[in-house]
């Protein structure tokens, strides 16, 4: 009788005590050695749906954060990456976001991949002038709300949605489409903007549906969609959902392109798909570095450091870390080495023009957006990763 | 616009089966325990979740050692699923023994062992996370192809107001399995000594006891029985839409505990036919809500127009469609 009753509380005891030594140990490691430390934190979903996604940019973050480490050490500095897993949940980011202004050592951050938790997580950083430069937020809302701290490197939904849309018309020759979006601030805007210039070019929008993200059966879009002969399938969203909704339309006998905005671009859309994937487009704010020297190079230092190939993110999450970095420098040269403030490394990050990253070069404009952004757009001509790049489409055209 | 109606509704109703026969299943999960213990398990929607995972893990092994073609795959989807309803089914004696017992024992209030139950949720969620991305370091799994033939039922040659329909041969197996399971259980709970005791306990469980019937041992088979069933539609799950997340038992298992609510939550009848009822609805809406209402509204409005129908019902049959209006016990 006694030893039941005990056993609960050793269970609840070491556990507790397993808490404890786990955070301590993590302390430990911050031994800086009297230098003055600095840290880049990134926010993206660690896990979750699009961890993978999140995954990359964090990895891309600290793979440019250790390169600079020497060039920072040297001026006294000890440059240090503190990841945050925002879960792709608003509510998440915008609580790490807190924690991110309340760590004074704290001077940057690389994040979001998802602009739905981006615009009220940015809210936060404008407050604490914690200048944030984003891998993947396209949601025009990120940079239109005239934020100082606000910055991007990767193309606009406002961009994105249109390039797809000339590229499905023109291209592709579509004429009747059928949209389909997750009813997120990223799918929808996606969507909206995909349709806008979609009907400005003259194709016939069939209809426009949304879904919820998680669950796992479209049949019911889908039937509506197949009653009606589209002959393209635009889906807003994420690859969770995307890549079922391939699927399953390809058991409903749609063998027609399906498209898709840069939330398609991972393995996982092949894992999921299969055999299904085949004629299926998507457009991306992100490149295939791999076509050039630096990125290739890159690539191959991302291999040899966390024993995977490069996602799409990955060079964008390192050239917002870079660019962020740069700027960062900037401001403790212009501070005669001593620490910069956040307002200054802000004012300095949003400075930076012609900036010549792995990815894309980086001009910011006066919100923060930046001039070299491009749009690409892939295809899956068979089941497997990554799809082939066709077409770029540049914003300045 | 009720010609498109027509012409997509045998197309519809298939979809909607599917998933209405998923719900159904594991509604009867959260009506049996219901029924019994006056407890909203919550995390039954979880062990349907995990059942899925223990299939795909289950039939990864297979394919490794090789049974997966050496062997005709309805032997193996029966190995498959004879495996994780046993596993899973003890899981749920399990979770019982270890979070409601004691709750139990000590005369806690009903709510504290719905908060347990929510608790349990959250644990089978990350657990199987962790195991789930230990491997890949990417929790979404997509399982091997089993059952995935392609197969068009041509009525439009016979009846042209139809679209031909199509669907996976997964569909077959959903419905044969499903219509088994509904039908076994049904006459455990009816025409077994076990059953027997079982509606004795959830009459009224001191009386019962009175009666020399082992009152734990027969809360402990329910949560068997009912376990069993969800995991084993989580394996039906897995085939029918190819891929699964530890997060799938969340919005499914509210679904499922929706559709118990509208059969008339502790009747086992009525939670089979609430849930297909509710998986019906709710393809129809997603299909024809735009239709109807010329585009103002979408399908993502489907659960909205399922859950305004289920209240409609509440409102003039509170105790669901086949629940017993009863006097409260005191």
């Amino acid at each position: 009788m006694k030893i039941n009753r005990l056993i609960p509380f050793f269970a609840v005891a070491i556990l507790v005590f397993g808490i404890i030594s786990g955070c301590s140990s993590s302390k430990s490691s911050g031994g800086s050695g009297g230098k003055t430390v600095i840290k880049i934190a990134t926010q993206t979903p660690l896990s979750g749906g699009s961890a993978t996604l999140g995954d990359a940019i964090r990895k891309g973050a600290q793979l440019a954060i250790e390169d600079q480490k020497k060039a920072f050490a040297k001026k006294g500095f000890d440059l240090q990456v503190a990841p945050y897993d925002d879960q792709a949940d608003p509510k998440k980011g915008v609580a790490n976001a807190q924690l991110i202004a309340a760590n004074k050592s704290i001077l940057g951050v690389v994040g979001h991949l998802n602009s739905g938790v981006a615009i009220p997580s940015s809210e936060v950083y404008e407050k604490n002038n914690i200048v944030m430069v984003s891998p993947a937020n396209t949601a025009v809302e990120v940079t239109e709300r005239g934020m100082k701290t606000v910055n991007r490197i990767c193309a606009r939904d406002d961009f994105q949605g249109p390039s797809g849309a000339s590229f499905a018309v023109k291209t592709l020759k579509a004429k009747k489409i059928f949209i389909i979006q997750d009813k997120t601030a990223y799918g929808s805007g996606l969507a909206q903007a995909f349709r806008d210039e979609a009907q400005k070019l003259g194709a016939k929008i069939l209809g426009y549906e949304g879904i919820t993200v998680g669950e796992k059966d479209f049949n019911g879009v889908l039937s509506q969609a197949a009653a009606q002969k589209p002959d393209l399938i635009y889906f807003g969203g994420v690859y969770a959902e995307g890549a079922l909704i391939i699927k399953q339309a390809r058991d409903k006998g749609l063998n027609i392109p399906i498209m898709g905005g840069d939330g398609m671009d991972s393995s996982s859309t092949v894992q999921i798909a299969g055999d299904a994937v085949k004629n299926v487009y998507f457009s991306t704010v992100v490149g295939d570095v791999t076509k050039t020297e630096k990125g290739k190079k890159f690539a191959d230092a991302y291999k040899a450091k966390f024993g995977k190939n490069i996602e799409s993110y990955s060079a964008y999450g390192y050239d917002s870390a870079a660019v962020l970095l740069e700027g960062l420098m900037k401001a403790i040269d212009k501070n005669g080495g001593k620490l910069p403030t956040r307002e200054a490394v802000a004012q300095s990050v949003r400075g930076i023009k012609d900036y010549d990253g792995v990815a894309s070069k980086v001009s910011f404009d006066s919100k923060g957006d930046n001039d070299y952004a491009k749009i690409y757009i892939y295809k899956f001509d068979k089941a497997s990763y990554p799809a082939t790049e066709i077409t770029q489409i540049s914003k300045k055209q | 616009m009720l010609q498109q109606i027509i012409q997509i509704l045998p197309q519809v109703i298939i979809d909607g089966l599917t998933l209405g026969f998923v719900y159904a299943v594991v509604a009867i999960g959260y009506t049996m325990v219901y029924g019994i213990l006056e407890l909203i398990n919550f995390a039954h929607g979880d062990v349907f979740m995990t059942g899925s995972f223990i299939g795909a893990a289950v039939l990864f092994f297979m394919m490794s050692v090789g049974f997966l073609s050496s062997l005709p795959s309805l032997i193996v989807f029966i190995i498959v699923m004879a495996i994780t309803a046993i596993v899973t089914g003890l899981m749920g004696v399990g979770i019982e023994r270890v979070a409601y017992r004691p709750l139990r024992k000590r005369n806690a209030p009903k709510l504290i062992a719905l908060i347990t139950s929510i608790g349990i949720s959250f644990v089978l969620e990350d657990v199987v996370r962790f195991f789930a991305e230990l491997k890949t370091g990417n929790y979404i799994i997509t399982s091997p192809p089993l059952f995935n033939q392609k197969m068009t039922l041509d009525i439009h040659s016979v009846m042209p107001v139809f679209n031909k329909i199509t669907f996976q041969s997964s569909f077959i197996l959903v419905f044969i399995v499903t219509i088994i399971m509904l039908i076994a259980l049904d006459i455990f709970v009816n025409r077994t000594k076990w059953g027997m005791a079982m509606r004795a306990v959830a009459q009224d469980r001191e009386t019962a006891s009175l009666m020399s019937i082992n009152v734990n041992r027969v809360i402990s088979i329910t949560f068997f029985v009912g376990s069993a069933l969800g995991g084993a539609t989580g394996v039906l799950f897995m085939i029918q839409y190819g891929t699964i997340d530890p997060y799938i038992g969340f919005i499914l298992g509210i679904k499922a505990f929706t559709a118990a609510v509208l059969g008339g939550i502790g009747n086992i009848r009525g939670a089979m036919l609430g849930g297909i009822l509710l998986g019906l609805l709710e393809m129809f809406a997603a299909a024809n809500l735009s239709t109807i209402t010329h585009g103002a509204m979408g399908a993502e409005y489907k659960d909205v127009f399922a859950f305004i129908i289920l209240i409609l019902v509440l409102i003039f049959k509170p105790e669901g469609l086949f629940g017993k209006a009863v006097v409260e016990k005191v």
